[in-house]
């Protein structure tokens, strides 16, 4: 990791722990103050706690131009994002997070949709809905390692991730607090309940939780719907296309819609924020992996409605080639932070439990 | 834009923001001339942390309860009787009522901090602190249409007749002059003029550091003194802490803060010990230290201490200077170093039995035969590293100012102005003479800042 980034982090982060007036925003300050000197893999782990909310920005006394020059929020988004890259499996491709993130996507959709268009030269004799463009067996054997190998990629990043900030156990319970604490995005909502300072310097709004959830929420739905489809495919051998009134298009139109609503306004509230509160070398690759999510759900929807009509025939492509970037790029973009913030809360829990045990 | 506001607010702190709020939410046409530029608005106000708060029963953040009773001796207590028991009891009483008024105004609360939860049931802590709380009350006075200047300071106020005429104020390099029918100051001490400081306290008073904003120049008190309104308090008297040497000259805020005296011994710059330093607990002796340092040559001492008492604090901003002898900690803080080494020896033999060591209370352990005396927490200095601090008298605001009556108005020739009002630092000592109870600041500017907006809207209506 690069050690810069990590000094100017521990630079603030010890004139924070002489202050603590933060300390009720968000999980980070209880974890900062827990310490007198910041190791390097404490440093890491509190900026993989940060949801760059900027609470403790706006309320700080000591931002530029005072010569103490806090801004935590940047300085920990820096770490946050160096830290994604230091951990990436494998390292060559930890560029990936860097800068060209919308060309990125934008290419790799193109290249996949060609793929598949190419693919539907094969187009089997029979098959009903998608499949009569492109067969079962084929999307199976395209998806399912795409799916399971960035998954193993993310599982080696974690495991680098969780020896830098010092191991330890985990227990099923522990998991459960940082699944309950992110299901409700307990720490954006900034100590108070009034939500986080994003789009309108100072003033505290819900828009950021509200768009986050949506996009949490409306990718779950999404997901389930694709597995549920996958159960009763292989579990009861009823195959696409469903019904409305099926569970994969229950979960999946309005996780859809969701979906896009969600990441539409994330796009949105981005335009609208300091990029110097973040990372700005980050501002590009985040914007594409939320413009790419919005393309997935967009694109989803999109073939749902096209269902029947020769649009159909170029929409499912389209979506499965940003679906299939999307899965491809996951260890390598944003969505990494959805893991990492998990191992962070699931590790402050940990500890809360050490604690209370002595 | 000369006559179109009904009242005009000088400064843009609490007490500021509090009256220029209550004045619009009765409709009056507010105006704040503030000092600073945007990002330092606020004065003192943006560097505290709480404010002390009367309650009957538990309280938003607030345990327990804190009779108005107890309030007044705990306040008493500090200043050694010299309090005008009408106002304090009145900014007590007014206290209670102040913590849903800023709730409703967007203020929010945190539980004590962490470190400090012997107040968890007097001070309501602000989350954020300060800062947190000005930019709140900023949004609701943009909400109420009150119009800020920043980068405005007032540099006169035209008296006449027991009457404020207009106000004075440049922007942009121009004067400009305004006349509303009322106007509360809110401008805080005059602690960052140091030339004043200097000719009340002496030339010491350039080596001092000031804990908050470089904008209380004391402009407007020094130009209503001067013309005759009433005054409270003598320039000499202010509050004053020690503070890490290394604070920056102005703003260094809460952070420059050192909790170690209690377990060290604190040397002037000839490496000679000049006071207990284990009086009693650190917050109740805090405040006496600044004064004490003030006094040493240079203004500055030497806070010395070992490995076995360098976790028993609070950190602070700067880390210490460390060495693995005492005589290379001299030379690294610029002591004698043969002097430093007799100081440390002497006071090590006049240590006794250590065994009822107890960081955080009174714990009589003591030494026998020392002049001056370590009468707690005297444990001798002999584990290595040792580090050092130094100390500089850190002054965080001053107490001349305006006097004002139950209404928060001025008077000039014994009898009320007729259309100015006065909140927060600048009148404050009209209620506490001398000494300092934590939280009280923010209470006395929050209510007589309230009072005040009261009362000029009822004039301007
Ligand atoms: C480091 C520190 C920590 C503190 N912590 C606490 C605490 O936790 N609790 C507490 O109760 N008290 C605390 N205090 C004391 C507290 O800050 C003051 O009592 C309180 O803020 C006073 O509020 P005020 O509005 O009167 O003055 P200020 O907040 O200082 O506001 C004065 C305003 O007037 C402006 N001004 C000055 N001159 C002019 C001019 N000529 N024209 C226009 N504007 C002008 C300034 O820019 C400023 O905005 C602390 C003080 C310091 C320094
Ligand atoms: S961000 Fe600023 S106000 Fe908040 S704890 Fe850190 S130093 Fe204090
Ligand atoms: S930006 Fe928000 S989440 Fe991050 S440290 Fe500051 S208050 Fe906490």
């Amino acid at each position: 990791m690069q050690i810069d980034l990590i000094q100017e982090a521990r630079r603030q982060a010890e004139i924070c722990n002489a202050c603590r007036y933060c300390e009720g925003y968000c999980s980070v300050f209880p974890a900062l103050h827990r310490e007198r000197v910041f190791a390097d893999g404490d440093i890491t782990q509190l900026a993989n706690l940060c949801h760059n909310c900027r609470g403790c920005y706006y309320a700080c006394q000591y931002t530029a131009p005072h010569e103490f020059d806090l801004n935590l929020p940047k300085a920990l988004a820096e770490v946050r994002q160096d830290s994604w890259k230091a951990y990436a499996w494998p390292a060559g491709l930890a560029k990936l997070f860097d800068r060209s993130g919308v060309a990125i996507a934008v290419g790799l959709v193109l290249g996949f949709a060609l793929l598949f268009l190419l693919a539907q030269a094969l187009r089997p004799e029979s098959g009903k809905g998608f499949y009569a463009y492109m067969s079962h067996s084929l999307m199976v054997a395209v998806f399912t390692p795409a799916f399971l190998l960035p998954l193993a990629a993310i599982a080696l990043s974690l495991r680098s991730y969780w020896q830098s900030v010092g191991g330890g156990r985990l227990t099923l319970g522990d998991v459960w607090s940082a699944t309950r604490s992110a299901g409700r995005m307990k720490n954006l909502e900034g100590g108070h309940g009034d939500g986080c300072n994003f789009e309108d310097e100072d003033r505290f709004s819900q828009a950021r939780r509200h768009f986050h959830q949506a996009t949490l929420y409306g990718f779950l739905m999404c997901f389930a719907s694709t597995s549920s489809g996958t159960v009763l495919h292989y579990g009861f051998g009823l195959e696409a296309p469903y019904g409305l009134f099926s569970l994969p298009k229950l979960f999946g139109v309005p996780g859809g819609v969701l979906l896009c609503l969600g990441t539409a306004g994330l796009a949105w509230l981005k335009t609208r924020a300091d990029p110097n509160l973040g990372a700005p070398a980050a501002w590009g690759g985040e914007m594409a992996f939320v413009l790419l999510l919005f393309f997935v759900s967009l694109s989803g929807l999109l073939l749902y409605a096209a269902t029947g009509t020769v649009a159909a025939g170029l929409l499912l492509p389209l979506h499965l080639g940003a679906v299939l970037t999307f899965f491809l790029l996951t260890p390598y973009s944003k969505m990494a932070h959805g893991f990492f913030r998990m191992t962070a809360m699931a590790r402050e829990a940990m500890l809360a439990r050490e604690a209370r045990k002595q | 834009m000369t006559d179109s506001f009904d009242i005009a607010v000088i400064g843009g702190g609490n007490a500021a923001l509090c009256a220029a709020i209550t004045a619009a939410e009765a409709g009056a046409r507010v105006l704040i001339l503030e000092a600073a530029p945007k990002p330092y608005r606020g004065g003192n106000s943006r560097h505290t942390r709480n404010f002390r708060c009367m309650h009957s029963r538990p309280l938003g953040p607030l345990t327990d309860s804190y009779s108005e009773q107890e309030y007044f001796d705990d306040l008493i207590k500090v200043t050694g009787g010299k309090t005008n028991e009408n106002l304090a009891r009145l900014a007590i009483r007014g206290s209670e009522e102040c913590l849903p008024w800023m709730e409703e105004r967007g203020v929010r609360f945190q539980p004590s901090l962490s470190g400090t939860l012997s107040l968890s049931r007097t001070n309501a802590f602000f989350l954020g602190g300060g800062k947190g709380l000005v930019n709140a009350y900023y949004r609701t006075a943009a909400a109420l249409g009150i119009e800020v200047r920043y980068e405005a300071p007032v540099t006169h106020l035209d008296v006449e007749d027991g009457k404020i005429n207009g106000i004075e104020f440049t922007q942009n390099g121009t004067t400009h002059r305004v006349s509303p029918k009322a106007v509360v100051v809110a401008s805080g001490g005059f602690q960052a003029d140091t030339d004043w400081l200097a000719r009340a306290w002496g030339p010491a008073a350039k080596n001092f550091l000031i804990r908050g904003t470089p904008y209380n120049r004391g402009v407007v008190l020094a130009d209503l003194l001067e013309q005759g309104v009433e005054q409270v308090g003598d320039p000499t008297q202010c509050h004053a802490v020690a503070i890490d040497g290394r604070a920056p000259k102005f703003d260094g805020g809460i952070v420059t803060r050192l909790d170690c005296v209690p377990f060290s011994i604190v040397v002037n710059k000839d490496a000679e010990r000049f006071y207990d330093e284990g009086e009693d607990v650190w917050p109740k002796r805090y405040a006496i230290w600044g004064r004490l340092v003030a006094a040493q040559p240079e203004q500055v001492g030497y806070v010395i201490i070992d490995a076995k008492s360098l976790e028993l604090f609070m950190p602070s901003v700067f880390p210490p200077i460390k060495a693995d002898t005492l005589e290379d900690l001299a030379g690294k803080l610029n002591l004698p170093a043969d002097r430093l080494c007799a100081t440390v020896e002497e006071f090590n033999a006049a240590c006794g039995d250590t065994s009822a060591f107890h960081p955080t209370e009174l714990d009589s352990v003591a030494t026998s035969g020392l002049t001056p005396p370590k009468t707690n927490w005297a444990r001798p200095i002999t584990e290595a590293p040792f580090y050092g601090y130094t100390l500089r008298t850190g002054v965080t605001f001053t107490y001349l100012g305006l006097k004002v009556n139950e209404n928060a108005q001025c008077s000039i020739g014994n009898r009320p102005m007729s259309n100015l009002w006065a909140a927060g630092e600048t009148m404050a000592g009209s209620i506490l003479g001398q000494g300092y109870l934590a939280g009280f600041g923010m209470t006395i500017g929050t209510v007589f800042g309230r009072i005040a907006g009261r009362e000029a809207v009822a004039h301007a209506n």
